[in-house]
């Protein structure tokens, strides 16, 4: 049997399970949940990702020995391909599972791979990222959260978390502050996890101009991490996170342009209710917004090719492009559903097929502002891929 | 009908895997480094005002020496066996350098029209020539977005051909011609001999210098009938054509990026190179995330061109990309050149033509995603 073959069963195993799964209960989860879509039932889905779990579907790239499934990234892809097809929902678990859960696979002390890996495998522990800061948005090394430790070893955290996705639904926290007073910039930061559920963390939800509430403030006050949940050493903050940033460009963003293509699906089917497609303008840019689904498609399989046999994701050139390329694509067809739309997309739409359309366009706005912002990729696809000098500091 | 999901992993695109196996490297790293040298920008201005606008000695090494003409072409006719990814890599590498000699004429598209079309006589008879270098056929570059129609030769009752083939690149070299005309409702393809009665082949001045533009007037002109295509074999040779040409503009656009970066690193202004200006790394970072996404479109295609999978709208939506991609990268070396962009002395004058004299080649942008939304947005 050849590999192809494989991977064929692959796929209907997965359109299988889906088909059977992704219904009664959990059918009003089809299509939703993803970014930009957060608010939609989130305990429902916290629910999807134990059924998830009880077949085996989470961790499907994780090492064997740490209870995942050791499959290859092109299997994983396969995966997060059949899942969109079939719509399942933006998954609660996704940081748990595609960030720190890597990040405590690679770094984390045997202690704490036990403690944490298992309840992010079978849905029972939920994460968020606090990372960003007011004054350490782009400039991430400008950390000015503070941590110490206690004459008990304790660790305790004094700052400001911003822009952190799911905080309201998640048990944990994974941070960088800066345990080093005097230090600036990358050096001198650990990596600390905390529970969310504590006198000192206050969460406040931070209103978008979509109108929903995806991020939010975290506050610190001092807030506790016990001695042990320290990742790598203190100082090596920089160097864990990092580590996790690479990952961060995994196996499910290769997936999302099955999501993508969906959403595409969705302009058009209001393209043909409305008679926008016999604009020959917009014709041209549904036009454009396809072809940059097959760019987006072959890109990926690029990614794969130069990387796949290592599992992980360099900075090749193709790479180096992939988040400015989607996010780009998306803003942009966030804009072409409003122009298909036309004057009935001003008003917020009843009809849950216009009003995703309105979703996209509103929350499409932070895609080339979160992860990297445009301005970063740039000088990232300069620097990295071209070799131009680097940006002076200050 | 064409769906925005049907674009999703078909059996063939699960198959597909973009990653150049270790023949494939060779024949790229080879057609770099003896390009590097035989096409460089000194042989490119060189060959451009030559007569006939090549040095044959260039075309020799690629056509005989290399076997670049035989890389598609069936082994059982002395070619290689390889196909689509490899004469891509060609093509990028003779896109890069400006190549001055018939490749995309001879070694692509006349070994396309007849591998494709043809039936095997005549694939007998014609490609072992073409394979080994010796023979040089001219296709023209259609500039109609419906490709090789026919259109504007017609055959007569008794088999003669009469009209004009227009865009007929490298006809002046060429031993024959394989032109497209009119028969019966449908497309048929003709090779004319360069020494046939009724065909009188005239020069065409282009800008663009590199490539050799002719068209050709027939009298009631005598041809033999190589091909009578199925829609379905048109189509695919079409593709394939696009395919083509759109690694070549990959190929130029890439090179418009390199010469700028080389440029804009060794140029010193205000005490510092010009590379070291956010505003040049932010355009030349955007120019990179063009062509890698022209880069993407090329390879996928030729990959899924290499199996039996429908290509048609692949192919398009690589020369689209391509083609724009290599438009705006030739006028942005020209702009990020400065003073010395807008020279004759400098290259990027020869890139930029010739990526303007190819933008309607087998369709513009426009026409191509026009023909995509035509597909996509067919009633269901």
């Amino acid at each position: 049997m050849n590999p192809s073959d494989n991977d064929k069963i692959f796929r209907q195993e997965i359109a299988d399970w889906m088909a059977g799964h992704l219904r009664a209960e959990f059918a009003v989860l089809q299509h939703r949940g993803g970014p930009g879509d957060e608010e939609a039932h989130p305990a429902l889905r916290k629910a999807w990702e134990r059924e998830l779990a009880a077949a085996g579907w989470t961790g499907i790239g994780w090492p064997t020995q740490h209870g995942g499934r050791g499959l290859s990234l092109a299997q994983q892809v396969i995966f997060h391909e059949e899942y969109a097809r079939a719509g399942g929902p933006g998954r609660m678990g996704h940081i748990g599972e595609g960030l720190i859960g890597p990040t405590l696979i690679a770094y984390g002390s045997v202690a704490q791979q036990q403690r944490f890996l298992p309840r992010i495998l079978d849905g029972s522990e939920f994460w968020c990222q606090g990372y960003s800061e007011p004054a350490a948005g782009s400039d991430l090394g400008n950390v000015q959260t503070r941590c110490w430790q206690d004459a008990d070893g304790h660790w305790r955290v004094k700052g400001h978390k911003i822009w952190t996705s799911l905080a309201q639904d998640s048990d944990w926290i994974f941070i960088l502050a800066r345990c080093e007073p005097e230090s600036r910039g990358p050096r001198g930061l650990a990596f600390l996890l905390l529970p969310l559920a504590q006198p000192g963390i206050r969460i406040e939800p931070i209103r978008q101009l979509s109108g929903s509430s995806e991020f939010n403030e975290v506050f610190f006050d001092n807030a506790v991490a016990q001695a042990d949940h320290l990742v790598g050493a203190p100082g090596e903050g920089w160097r864990v996170a990092m580590g996790l940033l690479a990952v961060e460009r995994g196996a499910s963003t290769l997936g999302q342009q099955m999501h993508f293509a969906h959403e595409l699906e969705l302009v058009i089917e209001q393209a043909r209710r409305n008679g926008s497609d016999r604009d020959p303008l917009l014709r041209d840019r549904i036009a454009a917004a396809w072809c940059g689904l097959r760019v987006m498609r072959a890109n990926a399989l690029r990614m794969l090719a130069s990387d796949g046999a290592n599992d992980t994701l360099s900075l090749s050139r193709e790479a180096l492009i992939y988040k400015y390329y989607w996010s780009n694509w998306h803003r942009d067809l966030g804009e072409l559903a409003m122009d298909v739309l036309g004057p009935v997309g001003d008003v917020p739409s009843d009809d849950p097929s216009i009003r995703r359309l309105q979703q996209i366009f509103f929350f499409s706005r932070a895609d080339t502002i979160y992860a990297g912002s445009n301005e970063i990729q740039l000088n990232l696809i300069a620097e990295r891929g071209l070799n131009m000098p680097r940006e002076p500091r200050g | 009908m064409l769906t925005t999901m049907s674009y999703a992993p078909s059996t063939s695109d699960v198959a597909v895997n973009l990653a150049f196996n270790d023949e494939q490297l060779m024949i790229r790293d080879a057609a770099a480094d003896y390009l590097v040298r035989a096409s460089d920008s000194a042989a490119v201005r060189s060959a451009m005002v030559a007569p006939a606008a090549w040095d044959p000695a260039v075309w020799q090494v690629v056509a005989q020496e290399l076997g670049w003409c035989g890389v598609a072409v069936g082994e059982a006719h002395g070619g290689l066996g390889l196909g689509p990814v490899e004469l891509s890599l060609l093509q990028e590498q003779a896109g890069r350098r400006l190549l001055c000699a018939p490749f995309l004429s001879s070694g692509c598209l006349a070994v396309t029209v007849l591998n494709e079309c043809a039936d095997s006589g005549l694939q007998d008879r014609l490609l072992p020539g073409l394979a080994a270098g010796q023979c040089q056929l001219a296709v023209p570059l259609a500039t109609s977005a419906a490709g090789w129609t026919g259109d504007g030769v017609s055959v007569a009752a008794d088999g003669s051909l009469s009209g004009t083939v227009s865009h007929l690149a490298w006809g002046a070299t060429a031993q024959a011609w394989l032109v497209p005309a009119r028969e019966d409702g449908a497309v048929a393809w003709y090779l004319i001999d360069q020494a046939a009665e009724g065909a009188d082949l005239q020069a065409l001045e282009s800008w663009d210098l590199t490539r050799p533009m002719t068209q050709l007037q027939l009298k009631a002109a005598r041809g033999e009938r190589i091909a009578s295509p199925t829609p379905q074999q048109a189509d695919r040779a079409l593709a394939l054509a696009r395919l083509y040409l759109a690694a070549e503009q990959l190929g130029g656009a890439q090179q418009c990026l390199d010469m700028t970066l080389a440029y804009l690193a060794e140029r010193h202004q205000f005490g510092r190179p010009l590379a070291s200006f956010q505003a040049l790394k932010h355009r030349c970072a955007e120019l990179m995330v063009q062509v890698e996404a022209a880069r993407s479109a090329v390879y996928g295609a030729a990959f899924a061109a290499a199996g039996d999978a429908d290509i048609r709208l692949d192919c398009a939506a690589a020369r689209m990309l391509a083609g724009e991609a290599f438009q705006r990268c030739a006028g942005e070396a020209i702009q990020l050149h400065g003073g010395v962009g807008f020279t004759w002395e400098y290259d990027p004058q020869l890139y930029f033509k010739r990526a303007w004299a190819s933008r309607y080649v087998f369709g513009d942008a426009s026409a191509l995603r026009a023909l995509i939304a035509t597909d996509l947005l067919a009633d269901p």
